[in-house]
């Protein structure tokens, strides 16, 4: 029998300070008191597992972390001196709730580079782009609304739908994205029971997780179809300037001209993460409810941070340095796919991603991921499991690898372990099933073609398959 | 005293451990004791020459539960709580303690154990239909040494069996094909060999072979005493007693069952069950009006010098 356990995140580290712990009454009578939308989709055995993937022996390509350490530290401490030396008291003060026109001045210039003009009066800073996911769903999602998303989706949107006990719909992608045809039967559906959903969440570039690109055919599509039906589309585009090949796709709000198209953005992917600084653009009825929103959670984001971003920019050098870290991710993500080529059998496939952080790989529907990642662990090594990326136990097969917060050692590494234990894993089914081993015949064994377009699988991605 | 409490370590039952031991610790404060908190790693032995007077072992799973910190201790001659080596290594190998407990005439599932060479090099999964005929359906698919319920699975059919086989692997090296028995759960917390009141899990039916899901508070009802008769009161510790001695258990420890219509049936036993808020051995002494503190206190006076 296993231990029951909280659902809620227990307390971990040890502190001398700490409060005694409660008792399993205590626990209960709180339980009582706990909202429906508390209720989380992971188990706390998951959940358990994810924790120990931050074990320092660990080579962890479980994070979606940017590389911080190659920003300067001389220029960190320059501007945080200036702004010491000069705005100590505005820079410590409350700014408004809707952001410095300061800041402002520095995301046009952000989204500029990508070929949008927004006006500064649909803009609010936000603290990152999560809080911007947080508020539009907090604005326009009623318990039981529909929402729609790609699936595999944002693991980090998943708990805020979740919070606001939205109804998830997930629409299958490919190597362009989401599938434009699935979200218009999706949307047909929903109309036929007098339903529409309140938005379309998408991440069209080098999407989290998947790391596929929707294509510029599939956008203009979807920009129609949203005035077609008026439906909102959210564009969250936290990676769209972190571009390694292929030529840039333009985004949703620029082919819409902010109408239907709802735009988040961050500092943290091309600046830093720790800033908490990203941004949110919409169209003046929406931003409106969004401002009270953000009043309500928090006032204004931090007034010290945009204060750094304000003479970061100033510099001049924003540019460049997303230059930089770009030339690093490139070569980190060829480092991965080599070695998938190198390390992972033949039945598992995977992106390849143009741009962001993350290559999705799928393996034969017999191998769960959540107990891959637990065989992992003995070798050292973690990633995400698929699941993470569903509301609905889809993506078991699948998992999502990070590499722009490891160095190309520690990718090749990593990828040489995790191919091992899939290996092992794949070896003994073929063995068990009677299927032919891996080594000793050429012919493609029916398990790589099998879960293609599995209705339940949670591979319905037709990825790109090895070369032989 | 000087008390080191011993947490966290690398096993995938981590964080349950770090729970338990937090809530050790603070017991172990109220009590007026000096606490080391110990989060073992390679510098254990290290940290273990600050002396203190006893080791409270609060580790599950592999490391901690399998006799090898107890093995340590013992080198180092600091006290120690909890079962002794032996026992930590029969409860931590699910094979080893079935035969035990058949071996004592303490009924338990029939079962059949493999490791991964048997089906890579003697052609084991030949054997599997003969081992489905024997055993039947459903049939419960465990890692042999994995103390929680990562990698349990049910088969409902032959066609589970390989996928169910490869989720169990992923933890083990050996693995365990389990008669499923029906009936009611039941753990059976003992200390000092007494049994405690007895804990019924009810599971939500629609999580019944949902086995990773199935002890979340709020998903399981615990009951605790379970609503059992004398009658069913009294086989039930009489399997518990008599699995405490096949076993060779001391301290405390935790027998998990199944009391289905021929009377109960043993599934595991650990020996180092979970201390955290919502763990069942401290549900148990607390229905046995013994508060967590009273229940810490009683298995530090229960540890011995030396054991073996």
């Amino acid at each position: 029998m296993a231990e029951p356990q909280e659902r809620a995140g227990g307390r971990a580290a040890a502190s001398p300070h700490r409060r005694p712990h409660s008792r399993a009454r205590d626990l209960e009578r709180y339980a009582g008191l706990f909202a429906a939308r508390t209720r989380v989709m992971r188990s706390s055995a998951m959940r358990d597992l994810m924790a120990i993937t931050s074990r320092p022996e660990i080579i962890s390509l479980a994070g979606g972390l940017p590389d911080t350490s190659t920003f300067p530290a001389a220029s960190f401490a320059a501007q945080m001196t200036r702004i010491a030396q000069e705005s100590a008291a505005q820079a410590l003060q409350y700014g408004p709730t809707e952001g410095f026109e300061e800041t402002k001045d520095c995301i046009r210039a952000v989204m500029a580079a990508e070929g949008m003009q927004p006006d500064p009066e649909d803009l609010i800073v936000t603290t990152g782009g999560q809080q911007a996911i947080d508020l539009i769903t907090k604005t326009l999602v009623d318990p039981g609304d529909p929402v729609i998303c790609e699936g595999p989706t944002y693991p980090g949107a998943v708990p805020v739908f979740c919070a606001y006990e939205a109804d998830v719909h997930q629409v299958a992608t490919d190597d362009d994205g989401m599938r434009i045809d699935e979200l218009e039967e999706l949307l047909d559906r929903l109309a036929a029971e007098g339903r529409r959903p309140k938005f379309i969440y998408s991440v069209p570039s080098f999407q989290n997780p998947a790391g596929v690109t929707l294509s510029g055919e599939r956008r203009r599509r979807l920009v129609e179809i949203a005035r077609e039906r008026e439906v909102l589309v959210v564009e969250d585009n936290p990676y769209g300037l972190l571009r390694y090949g292929g030529e840039p796709e333009e985004p949703l709000y620029k082919l819409d001209g902010g109408d239907y198209v709802i735009y988040i953005g961050t500092f943290s992917k091309i600046l830093s993460p720790g800033i908490r600084l990203g941004w949110l653009c919409a169209p003046p009825p929406v931003m409106e409810k969004v401002v009270l929103g953000k009043q309500a959670s928090d006032l204004c984001s931090s007034t010290l941070t945009q204060y750094f971003v304000r003479e970061y920019f100033a510099e001049g050098n924003w540019r460049r340095y997303i230059a930089e870290v770009t030339a690093i991710y490139r070569e980190r993500r060829d480092a991965m796919l080599e070695a998938l080529e190198a390390h992972f059998p033949r039945q598992a496939r995977w992106t390849r991603p143009d741009g962001g952080l993350f290559v999705w790989a799928t393996l034969p529907d017999y191998i769960d991921t959540g107990d891959l990642l637990a065989k992992a662990l003995r070798e050292n090594v973690a990633f995400v499991p698929g699941s993470a990326a569903y509301t609905d136990g889809r993506g078991s097969h699948s998992m999502r690898l990070n590499f722009s917060g490891v160095t190309v050692e520690e990718i090749r590494e990593g990828i040489r372990r995790i191919g091992e234990v899939v290996g092992e894993q794949v070896e003994l089914y073929e063995t068990l099933t009677h299927k032919q081993p891996p080594s000793a015949s050429a012919a493609r064994p029916e398990a790589a073609g099998s879960e293609e377009g599995r209705p339940d699988g949670g591979t319905v991605l037709p990825l790109r398959r090895r070369e032989e | 005293m000087k008390v080191a409490v011993l947490k966290g370590g690398r096993s995938l039952e981590r964080q349950v451990s770090l729970r338990s031991g937090a809530r050790v610790e603070d017991a172990l404060r109220s009590l007026g004791h000096e606490v080391i908190a110990l989060d073992v790693g390679a510098d254990l032995v290290r940290e273990l020459r600050e002396r203190p007077d006893v080791a409270f072992v609060a580790l599950h799973g592999p490391d901690g539960e399998d006799g090898t910190a107890q093995e340590l201790l013992e080198i180092l001659d600091i006290p120690y709580t909890g079962p002794g080596i032996a026992a930590c290594m029969r409860c931590m190998d699910k094979v080893l303690a079935k035969h035990e407990l058949r071996a004592a005439g303490i009924p338990t599932p029939d079962w059949v154990a493999f490791n991964q060479t048997a089906f890579r090099d003697l052609g084991a999964g030949d054997a599997l239909g003969d081992i489905e005929d024997r055993l039947g359906f459903p049939l419960v698919i465990k890692p042999v040494g994995q103390g929680s319920s990562l990698g349990v699975r049910f088969a409902a059919s032959a066609g589970e069996v390989p996928e169910a086989l490869v989720a169990a692997f992923s933890y083990d090296d050996r693995v365990l094909l389990e008669r499923h028995v029906a009936g009611r759960e039941l753990a059976v917390s003992l200390l000092d060999g007494e049994p405690l009141p007895v804990v019924e899990a009810v599971p939500r039916e629609e999580d019944r072979y949902d086995y990773e899901a199935r002890y979340e508070i709020g998903r399981t009802e615990f009951t605790c005493p379970a609503p059992l008769d004398a009658d069913e009161v009294a086989a039930v510790e009489r399997v518990a007693r008599e699995t405490w001695r096949a076993l060779g258990l001391t301290a405390f420890a935790r027998v998990d069952m199944m009391l289905g219509d021929d009377g109960p049936q043993v599934l595991e036993v650990n020996a180092i069950p979970g201390l955290t808020d919502t763990s069942l051995l401290p549900m148990a002494a607390e229905a046995g009006g013994l508060s967590f503190e009273a229940l810490v206190e009683r298995v530090l006076e229960l540890a011995a010098p030396v054991r073996a």
